[in-house]
């Protein structure tokens, strides 16, 4: 019989001041056994201080072929980067 | 991405820029376009890998019970809980390429996936859980710290994880064995006599040799793997005859000697015919593996469908809850 559990993202914060950051996957019934089961699965060596889980469905990504024209445009925008700009030596630290 | 229906052409492009990828050294992830064969080509090995971590937590189980000490109980407990940790990572990166779980189990229930043969060997002393974490694991981290650059992003991070955790389980089995070569003449034997019958099954868990091997090529131009088996192996003998010596136990191979030539160890040839055996299912341990496996599964298929129906019903619960609050 199929029986799947659902899938689930886990995110993880390493410590207080960082993100959290995606380790990977796993299955189950419900979001409170999906944070039981990323406990045991993700986090067995103090990996972090907190969890996320967010079931995979509900997650929306870009396509890869998309890619060009969603990024590409940035990359000739060098006026965005503070090199772009010339100063004189005697102004330091700007 | 290419869809059914889409043409020749648009597949030779996307082809071309795979090619690119790898060639770059860039990682393909799971949304990426990848040729069919590729995709196919991992679902097989990271779910032969993921099989093998759950299915080799049967012989290592098997001595939790009768741990010598506290001490022992806990290291050994803590590893087989990672490979089932480790069989959940991999798990996981297979299913980014679009297989579900219940189909992965279901290939290595009906026999259709294999795991690793080393498995179908019977653990039969204490000694055998410092022989398995020495060799095996250590058998095993040379082949996954090469994959840790495998091309598969997902499956080169789970790669990651992986050998971090790997480097306790390899040091807790030597240090079984450091104790048993300092005990009693009996226990002296006992060491000797596991690492006799773990040293040949473990070079075969590099797989047939090089010119055997059918996958190997395919997988190395699409750098899956970066060593071929006989690599590999050649490497593991290298770094473990002089941890053999310093336990003072004699590796049994009577071809074994440093050949100055190469800058590598000589060792004789291997029984391969014995490895082909155990592959088609005629191990020592194949079978009971199989019914233990089964086993787990179906009795614990009634614990599955209880929790989702448990979710499905605390969901309706919540529902109704928040209706009623919008009917006041």
């Amino acid at each position: 019989m199929k029986n799947n559990w659902p899938i689930w993202e886990v995110f993880i914060r390493s410590k207080n001041g960082l993100s959290h950051k995606h380790v990977g996957s796993l299955h189950a019934a419900d979001a409170e056994m999906a944070i039981e089961n990323a406990r045991d699965v993700y986090t067995r060596r103090t990996e972090g201080v907190s969890l996320w889980v967010v079931e995979s469905k509900n997650i929306t990504a870009s396509a890869p072929t998309d890619a060009d024209a969603l990024f590409e445009p940035a990359a000739n925008k060098i006026y965005r980067h503070p090199t772009f700009y010339n100063l004189p030596d005697e102004v330091k630290h700007m | 991405m290419p869809v059914e229906g889409s043409n020749k052409t648009d597949n030779q492009d996307f082809m071309k820029i795979f090619d690119a990828r790898i060639e770059r050294d860039e990682k393909v992830e799971p949304k990426d376009w990848m040729p069919d064969a590729y995709r196919k080509t991992l679902i097989r090995q990271i779910s032969q890998h993921a099989h093998s971590e759950v299915i080799g937590m049967q012989p290592e189980g098997n001595w939790i019970l009768r741990a010598p000490s506290l001490r022992r109980k806990v290291a050994l407990l803590a590893k087989v809980q990672d490979e089932a940790g480790h069989g959940l990572y991999l798990y996981s990166a297979a299913e980014t390429l679009g297989i579900e779980r219940d189909e992965l189990y279901q290939q290595l229930l009906d026999g259709k996936a294999k795991y690793s043969s080393i498995f179908n060997y019977p653990t039969l002393t204490w000694a055998d859980m410092g022989a398995v974490g020495w060799l095996v694991d250590g058998a095993a981290i040379m082949n996954q710290v090469m994959l840790t650059r495998t091309s598969y992003g997902p499956y080169a991070r789970a790669m990651v994880r992986i050998c971090k955790e790997e480097s306790f389980h390899q040091r807790q089995g030597y240090e079984i064995l450091l104790h048993l070569v300092k005990g009693s003449e009996a226990q002296k034997d006992m060491a000797q006599d596991a690492l006799n019958r773990w040293w040949w099954p473990s070079l075969m868990m590099f797989g047939p040799t090089d010119s055997e091997s059918t996958h190997s090529e395919q997988s190395m131009a699409w750098k899956i793997k970066r060593k071929s088996n006989d690599e590999l192996r050649q490497a593991f003998v290298d770094a473990t005859v002089p941890q053999a010596e310093v336990l003072g136990l004699t590796i049994p191979d009577p071809d074994l000697k440093w050949n100055e030539e190469r800058g590598h160890y000589d060792f004789g040839p291997i029984d391969w015919d014995e490895f082909w055996q155990v592959v088609k299912g005629d191990g020592p341990c194949n079978r009971e593996r199989m019914a233990h496996y089964t086993k787990a599964y179906e009795e614990g298929a009634w614990v599955r469908e209880a929790a989702m129906a448990y979710a499905e019903k605390k969901q309706k619960r919540r529902e109704a809850a928040k209706s009623d609050l919008q009917v006041a």
